[in-house]
């Protein structure tokens, strides 16, 4: 079945997600969808699958209009979505999971189709073994027989190859050969180029919700990255390099846990002076990285070293860390770093040293005030954290920072800001703390990375794929590498 | 403040008429109820002594969860911590070696609230440690408590000769605490609630442990990077909870009933939790609350020799109280939203 986006439109109050976007993916065909995050790929999947609905323009199966206003009447048209984390039902087995969704059928005929479908694309699944024991990529294998079972004629895949091993990636790539031979058609989402080179017919970029670039196979990687992130001009303002210290961080072949594959093989050492970009896509590894250096999670194996002392594997691990004079600004601030039903002045208090046990409300008041004056925060002091914007509450954040921190370790710190609030933090981070503050920083915007940092540190899959003097790389070289370019 | 007065007008008649409703539906005459209840509670001054005594060890039992409240979890467990605070002050008082009762009576005090305070701590413990829920841990804390508590008024500590469910042997005269004349309420359980009062007040509101509290129930992910160790707040919090428990036990045996009965927290563990709810975790109108609780309570046991109706009518009560309070809270939490 063909599949026609007209003039889509996808507005979420005051912001524009999608515009005029017009798509066609015809049967027989995988048509890749590529992007950085942000862009509007989700989104505009789960308009196709009626999670979401439109704000303008038409879709067109086979010709005919739909409405798609809810995840049944799509599926009842036979659009199927592969979820990037396979959402079933850990705690029932193989063939319980098979059998969800479609009309109800005896089990044995149930059985006969389960094995016949894993037969023919030569996967090896035991339809009474628990799905909590399989690995994710056999789960995706399931959740895929399942949707042809269930008759999808129309296909989404999320990311499909994120977390499935290199076998199993080369056992699924036939299979979505197969499918769009026997007419099914294919929408791939995917940041990786290389998987979308090998399987795509056809693709379409998306950058801040709009079309940048359609083009068919054969691909040229150069023009996709930069319908991708952007055509930027080197910038020739860079900021001044620093002097660096002695190694004020290190990590030792550290192994962890955290985002969705953790950090592996990672060695590193950060001096004091340094100010690092961590470039990647959303979920490479760059925030465990940060919470690792700030001590909130632990290495499985490896060291993290702060200062000369290897922090410990425990939750004294973040007040060792505080104690160093290291410092964490998360992305979600309001979730990760501020309380809701707390004042400014209170969380002026409760950063405060060696402050009196019993509180006077009217001084710490006063203090606050100071503060917020010198930082420009739209507030006052009795007021709520939750009540601030997004700009006002990093630089709560900022004022909060010790300003004698050795160390700043910072997830998206421009995230959600304005240009303008952008730069005054950047002019905060570099101008008003000592210079021989090593600051580490994520972010999704490539640009702001080449712009402020002195070394980049690129992840992709919860590897560091490339760490460089930020004069001796650029824009296309980070992107690709961001995207598994070799 | 014109909202919170409006909140409190529409939850009273949404009490009197739900009970009005009940009582309807039980065929009771609804206006003659409610002044027995209110000439069973506050009639007389033995009744109003009653009602005080009430009153006291819920106050200090609802002081001690707005710690915990106030960091976030929920101490189910706070019966068993009367219980066992009950226990240890009687361990201390059935000691035969110490006869002075100027002695015997603060010892007594001291280990009710340490004795309390660690069966908080143990709920506590088994929550930072064993990652059991505290409403699981503390319930079945409880369940060990009343067993425990069953064993010794059947065991160890019965009464020569027999035993039985009516409780240990009474203490020694010179053990009661004394009373204000004429009525039958202790002066030091009066004292005691009202210092516990104000020093929660003063921890709560005034001091950097109240504000550190708030913040980890706010909020324990961001208050790791105000270097405030969310686990060890949780042990305080719970353990001070405990003491208070502990205090109100000490009071059951020494100015309420005299002896260790298996009833001897009486459900004022789990009256407190709702008064805290009631009271929008807020210290302020706790005293007025658990004046009104404590009034139902002991306004409502005549209703059966009066009116024969069940004396379940002040549960009744309560459960609409409570049920109304939490509707209010819900609207006023769907009002933020908008």
């Amino acid at each position: 079945m063909d599949v026609e986006f007209k003039h889509i439109g996808k507005r979420f109050g005051a912001v524009q997600a999608l515009k005029d976007i017009n798509l066609r993916a015809i049967s027989g065909s995988i048509h890749g969808l590529i992007g950085e995050n942000g862009a509007g790929k989700s989104t505009l999947m789960k308009i196709l699958t009626g999670y979401q609905s439109r704000s303008e323009g038409a879709i067109f199966i086979d010709g005919s209009r739909v409405e798609l206003k809810s995840p049944e009447e799509a599926a009842d048209l036979g659009i199927g979505m592969l979820y990037q984390e396979p959402m079933d039902f850990p705690s029932l087995t193989v063939l319980d999971n098979f059998s969800l969704g479609c009309p109800p059928q005896s089990e044995s005929h149930l059985r006969r189709s389960l094995l016949e479908l894993s037969t023919r694309f030569a996967f090896h699944l035991v339809p009474e073994q628990m799905v909590e024991l399989l690995t994710v990529g056999e789960r995706q294998q399931i959740e895929l027989l399942r949707l042809i079972h269930c008759k999808t004629r129309i296909l989404i895949l999320d990311e499909p190859t994120t977390g499935i091993s290199p076998a199993q990636k080369e056992a699924l790539f036939p299979v979505l050969k197969q499918l769009t031979e026997e007419g099914m058609t294919i929408l791939l989402v995917s940041h990786k180029l290389e998987e979308v080179a090998a399987l795509c017919n056809e693709v379409t970029v998306l950058r801040h919700g709009r079309i940048t670039h359609h083009t068919k196979a054969p691909f040229h990687f150069p023009e996709l990255l930069h319908a991708m992130f952007g055509s930027i001009p080197e910038h020739d303002d860079k900021e001044a390099p620093r002097d660096t210290g002695d190694v004020v961080l290190s990590f030792h072949t550290v192994e962890a846990e955290g985002e969705r594959l953790g950090l592996h093989g990672c060695t590193l050492n950060v001096r004091a002076g340094e100010i690092i970009g961590l470039a990647g896509l959303d979920g490479a590894g760059q925030s465990t990285l940060l919470r690792l250096a700030a001590g909130l999670t632990f290495p499985e194996q490896g060291d993290v070293t702060l200062f000369g002392s290897v922090l410990p594997r425990n939750s004294s691990a973040s007040h060792i860390a505080q104690r160093q004079q290291t410092a964490f600004l998360p992305a979600d601030r309001l979730e990760e770093a501020l309380f809701h039903d707390i004042s400014l002045s209170e969380h002026f208090s409760l950063k405060e040293h060696n402050p009196p046990f019993l509180q006077s409300g009217k001084k710490s008041c006063r203090q606050a005030e100071k503060d917020i004056a010198t930082f420009s925060i739209k507030g006052k002091a009795e007021d709520m954290a939750k009540d601030l914007s997004g700009g006002n509450q990093q630089r709560l954040l900022l004022a909060l920072l010790d300003p004698e921190s050795r160390l700043v370790l910072l997830e998206n710190p421009t995230r959600g800001l304005d240009i303008r609030s952008g730069q005054w933090v950047w002019q905060y981070l570099r101008n008003e703390l000592p210079p021989d503050t090593a600051i580490l920083f994520s972010s999704p915007e490539l640009d702001e990375i080449l712009h402020y940092s002195n070394r980049i540190l690129v992840f992709h899959d919860g590897e560091i794929v490339l760490d460089s003097d930020v004069h001796n790389t650029n824009h296309d070289a980070v992107a690709a590498a961001m995207t598994g370019v070799q | 403040m014109k909202q919170l007065s409006a909140d409190i007008v529409l939850g009273i008649l949404l009490v009197l008429t739900f009970t009005s409703l009940v009582l309807l539906a039980a065929g009771a005459p609804v206006f003659a109820a409610f002044q027995n209840i209110w000439l069973g509670s506050f009639g007389s001054s033995m009744k109003i002594g009653q009602v005080l005594n009430v009153c006291i060890p819920l106050i200090i039992c609802s002081c001690g969860l707005l710690f915990t409240f106030r960091a976030n979890l929920w101490n189910i467990g706070i019966e068993g911590q009367i219980i066992m605070g009950a226990i240890g002050g009687m361990a201390v008082l059935r000691m035969d070696s110490i006869s002075n009762p100027t002695l015997l009576l603060p010892l007594a005090f001291i280990a009710a609230m340490v004795t309390g305070g660690l069966w908080g701590l143990l709920a506590g413990l088994l929550k930072t440690r064993g990652g059991v829920h505290e409403i699981f841990g503390g319930l079945g804390l409880n369940f060990v408590s009343q067993g425990f508590i069953l064993w010794l008024i059947f065991g160890p500590w019965k009464r020569p000769g027999i035993a039985s469910m009516s409780g240990t042997e009474l203490l020694k005269h010179k053990l009661w605490l004394s009373t204000l004349p004429g009525w039958r309420i202790a002066i030091a359980g009066l004292v005691i609630a009202g210092i516990v009062f104000l020093l929660t007040w003063l921890l709560l509101e005034k001091s950097r442990l109240g504000l550190k509290l708030k913040a980890i129930g706010q909020n324990p992910r961001a208050a790791l990077l105000y270097d405030i160790s969310p686990e060890g707040y949780y042990l305080l919090s719970i353990a001070l909870a405990g003491a208070c428990a502990g205090m109100a036990g000490f009071l059951q045996i020494t100015a309420v009933y005299h002896r260790l009965i298996p009833n001897i927290s009486s459900g004022y563990g789990y009256l407190g939790l709702l008064l805290v709810m009631l009271a929008g975790y807020r210290i302020g109108p706790l005293p007025l609350l658990a004046l009104f609780f404590a009034g139902l309570n002991v306004g409502a046991i005549q209703l059966p020799i009066v009116l024969q109706l069940d004396s379940a009518l002040s549960g009744v009560i309560q459960g609409c109280c409570v049920l109304s309070a939490l509707f209010i809270l819900g609207l006023e939490k769907k009002r933020r939203q908008k």
